[in-house]
């Protein structure tokens, strides 16, 4: 077994691991951006994955899958959007009753599916595993570790980073980039300023909430589309999501380095024994690291980012001043 | 009033969400009272399409039909009942009071509160039937389980043909716990025993998940067995079929768990050992059913294996090796007959080409991959009681690679 094989290999499941987490922290940073805090990113997500899951394997198309995927948890951030900018609902409790509705919804379509005598698509009578394989970039990929580690992954992979990076673009460099910002930051002086708040907030809601939906998509594919009755796939990633949108600090780029980090974590609790057996002398002592330990160290992490993140409260943090309060014109 | 159409709504969503969990749980309200009416409690939901809590109240159910009860009317269920003594006793009252002649409990953590339940005078009536553990009593309370490993041996024939065939001795395991639980130990130790009847330098490569199921943690444990310990047969003792998925993905082989799994893995499943609950669960319905008060000297405590059919291999998928079927229908006849058991001093081998496979015994210390001898050549089988309880080593080349030491 060779070293470099194994450093290769973890680093490729790092990559795959982080990319739906990467999708709900980049969603979530869109409709934080925009002043709300949307807590339904596992359901959100949970909704996107099971929708687009069964009408990918009934069309056979991993297109028409993200496209519904997108559109189921478009629909969802509407919702939201519904409760908490037009009738004001608040927005925490709007956001946990997501969680709660769409991994029920999760469970009740996949139950209902299943129980019905084989209703439930698998993946293996479709050709989306073919569409979902890895793509090879022409020389890129074959250049050592590298190539295999960042240029031979599925397209969803791709198309997450490149939502981020035109995400990061969006914000920065565009008019209606900075209009949402204004609205994030202080809704009642960008309203002054003739910005449609409502309209705003409706779009990057939804918008958001879509690129959660394709991220759910991806982790039910990379799980090989089971359905299992008490394991949902989303599984905490998009709780992981919300507190890596405050390490990334409201910066899609940065959210690309902030997963990536998460996904090390999260890989490493498997590959710390190969790491030890493949290098006995200098990471043996991986192996007498308690498994437990490595399950819990993403959440221990978290904690450490949102305690770090909370104390330094200053001008540099990217926190939309506005965040979490819901803004009604006759308040102001 | 905007706000309060806000709160109303949310309201309603968040009852709605509710409901949508509890929407299928809906037969607490038997109307016609009939004369026998059996109690289960699970540890996962009754709705779920695989796994443990689905095995066994798939075999309830079955069993119920079978001895002319209708499921519908006469099954009362507390699901997802954590392994808690006083969400179990609540449960058990709850059955009680619905008037369950019999309550089943799935779950080894239930231990304790069945045993309480059980020295009340007033559940004196009703018979405690308890999977996995180890207490019971002498008028109205027994536990049941069966010898699954029997058929983690005959998966493991497959395994070895697989992997002779292949020219690779590395099989991987993943396993939901390692040496802590008998049960995880004793499945892990027959598998490799039965691939080594076959291909006796097969090694085992365990990988411990540290819980009974996490479909992540599953599918990640068996990618690192294929990549890195270059395993070319999967077997697995955990909830879902994630490690037979990843096989499937990665063109090796494996034996799944608890079903058939080959419609998850086309291309790569052997065959999985299975349960058929269905078998105790008649016996012990229908002992209940004739008298109450003879259960404990007709059913007993229940620990049966390939003979009354409580276990079995899944049928063998056309990714067998030809000769497979032969020899695991050889392995079951003599096991079936009583002669000869896993954990003895007698080691089974086959050879042969398919049509003529033989099988020979011959006398062999069994000796655990430290070294010790545990039951010396030509010696009986080890007690039910270590099968059952105290299993706690690995057999010779078996290697669990996560160990902590």
């Amino acid at each position: 077994m060779a070293e470099l094989e194994v450093i290769t290999l973890f680093l490729f499941s790092v990559i795959v691991y982080s990319i739906p987490l990467l999708y709900g922290t980049a969603g979530e940073i869109m409709i934080e951006k925009s002043g709300s805090l949307n807590l339904g990113v596992e359901g959100t997500m949970a909704i996107g994955a099971v929708t687009g899951y069964v009408v990918a394997c009934r069309t056979n198309s991993l297109f028409v899958g993200v496209l519904v995927a997108f559109l189921a948890a478009a629909v969802v951030g509407a919702a939201f959007a519904f409760f908490t900018v037009t009738l004001q609902a608040n927005q925490n409790v709007t956001g946990l009753t997501i969680t709660t509705f769409g991994v029920a919804f999760y469970f009740f379509l996949g139950n209902g599916l299943s129980n019905s005598a084989g209703g439930w698509p698998m993946l293996g009578d479709t050709t989306l595993a073919a569409q979902f394989a890895g793509i090879e970039i022409p020389l890129l990929s074959k250049i050592p570790v590298i190539g295999k580690v960042l240029f031979s992954h599925n397209i969803l992979v791709y198309l997450a980073v490149v939502i981020a990076v035109l995400m990061w673009l969006y914000f920065a460099k565009t008019v209606p980039g900075l209009k949402l910002r204004s609205i994030g930051e202080n809704p009642g002086a960008a309203d002054s300023l003739g910005i449609n708040v409502t309209l705003y907030k409706y779009i990057h809601i939804m918008l958001g909430s879509g690129i959660m939906g394709i991220g759910g998509l991806y982790m039910g594919l990379n799980m090989g589309g089971t359905f299992e009755g008490s394991n949902c796939w989303i599984n905490g990633y998009g709780w992981i999501a919300i507190a890596l949108v405050i390490f990334a600090n409201w910066s899609p780029a940065r959210a690309i380095v902030g997963t990536v980090v998460f996904g090390l974590f999260n890989s490493l609790r498997v590959y710390n024994v190969a790491f030890a057996t493949t290098f006995p002398g200098a990471l043996g002592w991986l192996n007498k690291i308690p498994a437990h330990f490595f399950s819990a160290l993403p959440f221990i992490i978290t904690l450490i980012v949102l305690i770090l993140s909370s104390m330094r409260k200053n001008s540099s943090s990217g926190e939309p001043a506005a965040i979490g309060r819901n803004y009604y014109r006759e308040d102001r | 009033m905007r706000k309060l159409i806000s709160i109303v709504l949310t309201a309603v969503m968040a009852v709605a969400s509710v409901l949508a969990f509890t929407g299928c749980s809906g037969n607490a309200g038997g109307e016609a009272a009939s004369s026998f009416k059996v109690g289960a409690i699970y540890i996962n939901s009754k709705n779920d399409t695989a796994g443990y809590t689905y095995a066994h109240h798939k075999g309830i159910t079955e069993a119920m039909k079978q001895c002319g009860l209708d499921p519908e009317k006469d099954l009362y269920i507390v699901d997802n009942v954590p392994e808690d003594d006083e969400k179990v006793s609540q449960a058990i009252d709850q059955l009680a009071g619905d008037g369950c002649n019999i309550i089943f409990g799935i779950s080894f953590g239930y231990l304790n509160a069945f045993d309480e339940a059980a020295k009340k005078p007033e559940y004196a009536d009703i018979v405690f039937s308890h999977a996995t553990g180890y207490l019971s009593n002498d008028s109205n309370f027994n536990n049941y389980f069966g010898r699954i490993y029997q058929a983690r041996y005959l998966a493991g024939i497959a395994a070895g043909y697989k992997s002779l065939a292949l020219g690779n001795n590395e099989i991987g395991y993943v396993s939901a716990w390692g040496t802590e639980y008998a049960e995880t130990c004793s499945g892990i130790n027959a598998f490799a025993l039965g691939a080594q009847s076959v291909n006796p330098d097969a090694h085992v490569n365990v990988y411990e998940i540290y819980t009974w199921g996490d479909q992540e943690k599953e599918r990640q444990a068996a990618e690192i067995l294929i990549d890195t310990y270059g395993c070319c047969v999967i077997a697995q003792h955990c909830d879902s079929a994630q490690p037979q998925i990843v096989a499937n993905e990665k063109g090796v082989f494996g034996c799944g768990y608890n079903s058939d799994m080959t419609k998850e893995a086309p291309e790569s499943h052997l065959c999985a050992p299975v349960w058929n609950w269905d078998v105790y669960y008649a016996t012990a319905i229908k002992a209940a059913m004739e008298d109450h008060t003879t259960f404990m000297t007709k059913v007993g405590n229940y620990y049966e294996g390939l003979n009354a059919g409580l276990v079995g291999v899944s049928e063998l998928s056309a990714n067998n090796e030809p000769e497979a079927q032969e020899a695991i229908d050889l392995a079951t006849d003599l096991m079936k007959s009583g002669n000869w058991d896993v954990f003895s001093g007698v080691k089974l081998s086959f050879s042969g080409e398919k049509g003529a496979v033989t099988m020979a015994q011959a006398d062999a210390d069994l000796v655990d991959n430290t070294g010790a001898v545990i039951v010396a050549a030509g010696g009986a089988s080890v007690d039910d009681g270590v099968i059952q309880g105290s299993m706690n080593y690995y057999v010779e080349g078996v290697t669990q690679v996560n160990s902590a030491e």
